[in-house]
């Protein structure tokens, strides 16, 4: 591969190091933090079943992210996703809530404004909601699910000790589903912008399956999710595990499982296809973010039993992300793209 | 790899095993109730004998025994990182059971020791003192087993134990009452009452172990 295209993928890259830095807390941070899984089986298991979920099931949400603006020169996607690393890191940086999912797409809008391509509203709106709809239909999927929990517990009269292993077991089963989840839905964050512009070519493997450019693209991208698992991820995880929420070990699989489920509904080109056949109302194939959906969840339970823990205006921020990040984004992404056009030559767009 | 073989099956494995010996742990108890009656039904029909001595004898061994299941269990339980959120309180829990066999022990050792001649006629009290606070044990053991199994029915157990407490101390205060209200000398009666109380005292610590438990069930509840 030249030199270049691998400079150009570097802040897609960069992206999927940070995504799986931070979002392999959603799905292991309790079992870790609580010295229920190992960091090592975590991280295994984490990076194993992302690279599956990115390479086998990350088209749907990436083609939605196409269908809002295809990005199609190098160096412009290059721009579009660095727009969005910035925009995430400075904000992370002042402590505001943020999601890459948000980032990207303010990013691409702002490749869209800058190369006078018309960005598709209907697309755009579609994705707006989803993003609330998230957290939502996390909250409400946990209820049920943690009652569901919480009966079987309480009517199988489980020791608690053999609980306690199970629970491990079902902690790692459950991460293993929300790693393929956030492989398959937010894979689009780290190498969607790329897909327009990809530098590989397919090929068949022993005759029978093609591994296309896009899979080839969405492994590299998952393997830099593997490496922020690997290398960044246990700081964050200790932290979600013992500082922030304060779960036990069962609800936390509650929430880790019904967040995996909204990932997998918004990633899901089998389902989609199921619901088409049957003639039902699709889920719109969307990027959505690993931390909204966990606090949604985390929320629902808290609502329904009555906790009085909820602090209403870290729930207020976030939706003041939902506008604040696209529109930093996006004007990031047009004024790097302004200097790579104009002081460093570049056809960000064709 | 490597670690996902090893871990499962032991997981699955190790549990059970901490399970049975959590109950072996419980069971040590019951027997040391068990043992600590027939002692204290033969000092009480013989005096202090050789049959009493035996009695005392496999006590000391049923503690020794106990003491050993709940090292084991505290050495697994931080050693495996187990039931984290609870494995404080777990063996809190179990130290404080394990000081009701430690209490078995001492005051069959005090009747060893000290020889009580106790008059006949309050035989029947301290003899139904110690059924009532062996009972009183006997609900919390329950307790404690369904608090690792049934949740649900801990209140039931620890309400029973609440009972026998206030039963043991009725009938301690109308013992020492009779003993105080007698002729005896006033170092007997307080010798008498000494041994009153040391009986007493085992319902008393049940009880405390109880309202812990009561604690613990509501944090696992939630």
């Amino acid at each position: 591969m030249d030199i270049t295209l691998l400079i150009f993928l570097l802040s897609g890259l960069a992206l999927g190091f940070a995504l799986g830095a931070n979002d392999a807390a959603n799905i292991f941070g309790t079992a870790v933090g609580t010295g229920m899984v190992r960091f090592y089986t975590a991280a295994i298991v984490a990076s194993i079943f992302v690279i599956l979920g990115a390479v086998i099931s990350g088209a749907g949400a990436s083609h939605t992210l196409g269908k809002l603006g295809a990005v199609n020169a190098l160096p412009g996607a290059f721009m579009a996703a660095l727009a969005a690393a910035i925009t995430v890191f400075v904000m992370t940086k002042r402590g505001l809530p943020v999601s890459t999912s948000q980032a990207v797409v303010g990013a691409i809008v702002g490749w869209n404004i800058f190369s006078g391509k018309p960005t598709d509203s209907a697309t755009l709106t579609k994705i707006m909601l989803t993003w609330v709809a998230c957290p939502v239909i996390a909250g409400f999927i946990a209820v049920p699910l943690y009652l569901m929990v919480r009966r079987i517990i309480r009517k199988a009269k489980i020791h608690l000790i053999r609980l306690d292993a199970y629970t491990r077991f079902a902690l790692i089963a459950a991460g293993a589903f929300g790693a393929y989840s956030l492989g398959a839905n937010n894979i689009a964050n780290v190498m969607g912008v790329f897909v327009s512009s990809s530098p590989f070519t397919d090929f068949v493997i022993a005759d029978k399956f093609v591994f296309t450019s896009v899979q080839q693209l969405f492994l590299l991208g998952a393997l830099a999710i593997a490496v922020g698992i690997f290398t960044y991820s246990r700081g964050v995880m200790m932290t979600v595990g013992q500082d922030i929420v304060a779960l036990s070990p069962v609800s936390a699989w509650v929430v880790v499982t019904a967040h995996s489920l909204v990932l997998f509904l918004f990633a899901s080109q089998g389902l989609e296809q199921f619901l088409k056949g049957h003639g039902l109302p699709t889920i719109p194939l969307v990027p959505v973010s690993s931390s909204q959906a966990v606090i949604g969840a985390i929320v629902g339970i808290g609502i329904f039993t009555g906790s009085t823990n909820i602090r209403w205006r870290v729930l207020g921020s976030i939706s003041f992300g939902w506008v604040l990040t696209p529109i930093i984004s996006a004007i990031v992404c047009i004024l790097g793209l302004y200097f790579l056009q104009n002081i460093f030559n570049q056809q960000v767009y064709f | 790899m490597n670690i996902s073989n090893r871990r499962f099956p032991s997981l699955f494995g190790r549990a059970k095993k901490l399970e049975s010996q959590i109950d072996q742990f419980l069971d040590k108890v019951t027997e040391a109730g068990l043992i600590y009656n027939s002692a204290l039904l033969v000092y009480f029909d013989q005096g202090p004998c050789d049959d009493f001595e035996k009695y005392l004898q496999r006590i000391l061994t049923v503690e020794e025994s106990a003491d050993r299941y709940r090292r084991d269990i505290e050495t697994k339980l931080y050693e495996h990182t187990l039931i984290p959120e609870f494995r404080g309180d777990v063996l809190e829990l179990l130290e404080h059971v394990d000081a009701l066999i430690n209490i078995y022990e001492a005051n069959l050792f005090r009747f060893s020791i000290q020889t009580p001649k106790i008059p006949k006629v309050y035989h029947k009290g301290y003899l139904q003192l110690s059924d009532t606070a062996i009972l009183c044990v006997d609900s919390l053991i329950l307790a404690v087993r369904s608090f690792f199994r049934d949740i649900e029915a801990v209140r039931d157990h620890v309400t029973k134990v609440m009972f026998y407490e206030s039963e043991a101390d009725q009938i301690s205060t109308r013992v020492q009452r009779e003993i105080f209200a007698s002729t005896l000398g006033l170092a007997r009666k307080r010798h008498l009452a000494y041994f009153i109380e040391h009986i007493d005292e085992l319902a008393n610590k049940a009880e405390d172990i109880s309202d812990i438990l009561s604690i613990l069930t509501i944090k696992r509840k939630i």
